[in-house]
């Protein structure tokens, strides 16, 4: 990497790390695990004057339960969640779909947090966020405040975070009981951001749909909830035409761009083959 | 007590000699970390270089300011154009007979091209430095496809060479035309075509792509002012012929230049030619009196270093209606980019592309091949096969197949009909190479055996009956010929120095060896495969035989490793120069045993006299004698050279099977089963070549399923970077299956073939043909690769198919 020079902050408590993001103002940017940021600085398309580097945070990192609420520290990287014992009781899908992040170079550094906070569509979190009801903890120069995952992300690189503001934390609740899930990723390669992807959580009862949230990656400018697919199959029992139905309602949200991955139109149609896979999948492990 | 007497077996083993599989001896250092490569070089008082390149395609330089680099605290120098001209070096020859700008003069013709470089005093200033250069473009019309590039109107790209109506390989027609090469005997071919009851046609275009090794292209030039010489680390796949290139262009005598390739993370031909970054780093070096160093980086190697391929072919077949070939003929544009930086024998612009008839009696032939000037990258020498005989295997297996499809006959049974039969070796085709032995039909059965053709072919029919399958069920096969080894001197040359290679031997007093040779390992294995070659040769163990290769200041002058050739002729130079010791050695055992070397026979490390067992003379023996007492008349020591010139080509051959399956919702496609059985004559280290074929046929999925180097109408290169360059990991990578048949090479001094490219060269256009023959039922012929799951679902939608 062949930056220009910047200069290189390391904060050791979130109260600090908010105190230079507040004195730094815009030229500075914060360093999770540097898998967005440095390529964008190794190109020169990020010129950041200050680099903010919050992996030396300890109340950052780890996963805690704190009576219902599964409390997720940002700097979080994706390996602790791929092998956290109550992530895998509880939510399930986190640690599924993080395995399809990226490589183990990149599991190893990258977080969900930055993973979250860069507010890039391409990015797995934020879908699986919309998909788990998450709820972001925002620590700012005026205090501390709660986001839902639905009001989160804005824009493409735009989400409800301010310059100075740092995500802190991600809240999740336990499934429900007998809940299946999957999260579908159609990908190049290794390493590669979605072509399209869906992530789906369904809890059944007495054969109904009891609860269920389908949500797409990479296939508009924020990561999607697919409200519609769901009412398709919500309080009823699931047969393969409505999971045609529910796909061809998620495929209508769809606005991807265009790029080597492929046209809209093929971005689109995968959209609706990954969400017909992940109904299947999680429908499979529903109990 | 005497120690027990080992067995021929035992004694055998020991050598860890030719058909061996021991372990390679470069990898105890490569996967601890400790590789040498170019960028760990490191010199006092190095400083170094970065390139400013162009954002245009195709423009006029306008302007160029300096100043503000200049200004930068630790800039030492920015050089452009203007400041080489004085030393006529603006300009280089390239080893294809055309020049190429060092850095632009006056124009810029490809996006990325070389403006001018900086040199700092480290590599972040030279960054900065490149950013602050200011340079102003006049944009010209943009010409990206070769077919535009020859009509009539087409912009002027090189106005370098106006009213050059003669080219290094003949006539120019067009302002942007190169060359046009034509082999083969045309007449003959149109007069098969003329009266044959069945011909096909089939347009192909081979993408351009990009051998992308792990380490990309880089240099340290060092020149002692005081003593006049300049000694250059270089990526470079062939060391002296780029000492001779330096010295010729520099004027510094070639006995003070020297040229180091040292450890080397891949080549595949991204490190034969000589790139304007190698040259400005010297000239930088000898200006300033003091180290340079310039690493590409990954965009770099992408965007401007040897691509390969881009030819856009034409081929046809004629034949008779039960699938007998009788003529073939091929049309090929070539696209070379904005310079002619081929590296292919100067008699062959098109290097050995004749070999399209494959492994067939194709009594008559006829290619033409047409090389253009676009507003790309120059180069076309990669990948793993420089001199276009992946295009040629391509062109004609995908024939075949289109053949065998229009006759409605079997892949399988097509190619029987026409092989080239097991007695008509030495054969001469329709071309003029004479194909040294082969055995194809042997090796094509133990194919279709293994996997069991017949039951892949009644599932296939089963799949496609079946409305409800989720996945179209696709098999490839092809049944390749190489042409490896160049070459023989009389036809095969690089700038007039003839294609031979070198090996020198020494034997050391206490029976261990060094041993040097004109090519350069970048992977390969040399240091093991070689060292194995002189223990079966000499009786030596390969563990205590150093080969060292790269420095020209020591090997012996060579052409290089490339083109497969560093076994057929590097490998043979080292027999060679074996049994010259070994002729020697033969004197020294005889006058130690007090015999006639008529009465000595060898065995194994040894020789012993005839009818007498105990009485013998180890090589270990010999070589202190050597020093120590040899025959009166006979000089001490025991060392030899051999420079090797091929009487002929090598001609490896391989028949590989593929079974895909491709996912009919998304277009991916899964690689099921690839079965390759490859026949490189004699074996010297089967571990190792199973390496190489792993390795290739990886590279050749990569090319096939992914690779591509897409350009937009403005010539902007898209994808220049690893995160869309397709480079496959151990998760995409399919399962391999290996076999071999062994038909050595008649004419070879251990009858090696070489491998290395084969497992490229065959696997491209078998993966191909497995896709194609997925959507064969539905009449579809041909499908241009790269076969990504987008382009293949494009294809599924057009011919109706969905889940």
């Amino acid at each position: 990497m062949i930056p220009p020079s910047f200069e290189y902050h390391r904060p050791a408590s979130v109260e600090e790390a908010v105190g230079l993001l507040s004195s730094l103002g815009s030229e500075a940017k914060i360093l999770a695990g540097g898998h967005s940021l440095l390529p964008m600085m190794k190109l020169r398309f990020a010129e950041p004057e200050h680099l903010v580097d919050i992996n030396r945070i300890p109340e950052l990192k780890g996963v805690r339960v704190i009576g219902d609420d599964i409390v997720i520290g940002a700097m979080t990287s994706e390996k602790a969640v791929i092998a956290d014992p109550v992530l895998n009781a509880k939510v399930p899908l986190l640690p599924e779909a993080a395995k399809n992040i990226a490589d183990p170079q990149v599991r190893n550094r990258g977080t969900i947090g930055g993973d979250i906070a860069h507010g890039d569509p391409a990015n797995d979190h934020p879908a699986l966020a919309l998909a788990c009801d998450a709820v972001m903890t925002v620590v700012g120069v005026n205090g501390t405040r709660q986001v839902p995952a639905s009001e989160f992300f804005l824009g493409t690189y735009w989400t409800a975070l301010e310059e100075t503001d740092l995500l802190t934390e991600i809240t999740v609740k336990a499934f429900p009981q007998g809940a299946g899930y999957a999260y579908k990723k159609l990908k190049r390669k290794t390493g590669d951001w979605a072509t399209a992807a869906c992530a789906v959580v369904v809890a059944l009862s007495s054969g109904s749909v009891s609860h269920i949230r389908i949500t797409l990656t990479n296939l508009g400018p924020t990561a999607l909830r697919a409200y519609d697919a769901e009412s398709i199959l919500m309080g009823k029992s699931i047969n393969d035409d409505l999971i045609r139905q529910a796909a061809a309602k998620a495929m209508e949200i769809c606005d991807p761009a265009e790029d080597l991955r492929g046209d809209a139109e093929y971005k689109t149609a995968m959209a609706g083959q990954m969400v017909q896979r992940a109904i299947n999948e999680a429908l499979a492990k529903a109990s | 007590m005497n120690a027990p007497v080992k067995t021929l077996e035992e004694r055998k083993t020991e050598l860890q000699g030719m058909g061996d599989s021991r372990l390679r001896k470069e990898d105890a250092r490569f996967i601890q970390g400790k590789g040498q490569y170019c960028d760990d070089i490191k010199l006092p008082g190095m400083l170094h270089m970065d390139i400013v390149r162009s954002p245009v395609a195709h423009g006029r330089i306008k302007k160029i300011n300096k100043d503000p680099a200049m200004a930068i605290p630790g800039v030492h120098a920015v050089l452009t154009a203007d400041d080489l001209k004085p030393l006529n070096l603006h300009w280089m020859p390239t080893l294809a007979g055309d020049v190429a700008a060092v850095l632009a003069d006056e124009k810029v013709h490809f996006q990325m091209q070389e403006v001018a470089i900086v040199i700092a005093d480290d590599r972040y200033i030279a960054a900065d430095a490149v950013e602050a250069v200011e340079v102003e473009y006049e944009e010209l019309p943009v010409v990206i496809d070769p077919y535009k590039a020859i009509e009539p109107d087409a912009p002027v790209l090189r106005e370098d060479l106006a009213g050059k109506t003669e080219g290094a390989h003949g006539p120019r027609d067009h302002h942007n035309h190169i060359f046009t090469w034509e082999a083969g005997d045309k007449s003959a071919a149109d007069d098969a075509f003329a009266t044959a009851p069945v011909t096909v046609s089939q347009h192909m275009h081979y993408p351009r792509v990009h051998p992308c090794p792990l380490e990309t292209c880089g240099c340290v030039a060092s020149f002692d002012p005081v003593k006049g010489e300049l000694t250059t680390w270089m990526t470079s796949q062939a060391p002296h012929v780029v000492r001779t290139v330096v010295s010729m262009l520099s004027g510094v005598p070639e006995s003070k230049v020297r040229i180091i390739s040292p450890d080397i993370g891949g080549g595949f031909g991204n490190k034969v030619g000589v790139y304007p970054g190698y040259v400005c780093a010297i000239v930088s070096s000898i200006v300033l009196g003091r180290p340079v160093k310039w690493s590409e980086d990954r965009i770099e190697n992408i965007s401007t270093t040897a691509f390969a391929r881009d030819y856009h072919m034409d081929g046809h077949l004629a034949a008779t209606e039960d699938g007998k070939i009788l003529g073939l003929k091929v049309d090929v544009v070539a696209d070379h980019g904005a310079f002619d930086a081929c590296a292919d024998p100067t008699k062959f612009p098109a290097g050995l592309f004749h070999i399209c008839s494959g492994s067939y009696d194709i009594p008559a032939a006829h290619c033409s091949v047409k090389g253009v000037y676009t507003n790309k990258a120059p180069g076309g020498v990669a990948y793993r096969c420089s001199f276009r005989v992946t295009e040629a295997v391509y062109l004609i297996e995908r024939m075949v197949d289109v053949l065998a499809q229009k006759l409605d006959m079997d892949k399988a049974e097509i190619r029987r009909k026409n092989f080239i039969r097991k007695e008509q070796f030495p054969y001469t085709s329709a071309f003029g190479f004479e194909y040294d032995s082969g055995d194809y039909h042997t090796a094509l059965e133990k194919v279709l055996d293994a996997v069991d053709y017949k039951a892949l072919r009644a599932e296939q029919e089963q799949k496609r009956n079946d409305p409800n399958c989720p996945t179209l069920m696709g098999i490839g096969l092809v049944t390749f010929t190489e042409v490896v080894g160049a070459g023989p001197s009389k036809i095969c040359d690089i700038l007039g120095v003839g294609m031979f290679d070198s090996c020198e031997i020494r034997i050391h007093p206490t029976g261990s060896a060094i041993a040097r040779m004109g090519t350069i390992t970048q992977g390969q294995g040399h240091q093991t495969t070689y060292a194995q070659i002189i223990a079966s040769e000499l009786g030596i163990p390969s563990e205590v035989i150093q080969v060292e290769e790269g420095d020209t200041s020591t090997a012996p002058y060579g052409l290089g490793t490339y083109g497969s050739r560093s076994t057929p002729v590097a490998g043979a130079a080292i027999a060679m120069a074996a049994r010259k010791i070994h002729a020697k050695a033969k004197k020294i055992a005889a006058h130690l045993l007090e015999v006639a070397e008529g009465d000595l026979d060898w065995e194994i490390d040894r020789f012993k006299v005839r009818g007498n067992e105990e009485q013998f003379k180890t090589m270990a023996d010999i070589a202190w004698a050597a020093y120590n007492q040899p025959p009166e008349g006979l000089e001490p020591g025991l060392e030899a050279v051999h420079y090797y010139d091929p009487p002929n080509f090598t001609y490896p051959f391989g028949i590989y099977l593929c079974v895909v399956d491709i996912d009919k919702g998304t277009g991916e496609s899964s690689i099921r089963r690839f079965y390759a059985l490859d026949d490189c004559g004699t074996r010297i280290n089967p571990m190792i070549i199973d390496g190489q074929i792993h390795g290739g046929l990886t590279e050749g999925f990569a090319v096939a399923m992914g690779q591509q180097m897409p350009f937009d109408e403005q010539g902007n290169l898209m994808g220049n970077t690893l995160m869309d360059y397709f480079l496959p990991t151990a998760v995409e990578t399919p399962t391999w299956e290996t076999d071999y048949t062994v038909t050595p090479s008649p004419h070879h001094p251990i009858g090696a073939k070489g491998v290395a490219e084969s497992p490229h060269v065959g696997s491209i256009p078998t993966f191909n043909s497995a896709v194609v023959d997925a959507f064969a039922h539905l009449g579809v012929t041909h499908m241009d690769m790269p076969h990504t799951s987008y382009r293949v679902w494009k294809k599924l939608k057009e011919e109706g198919i969905q889940l």
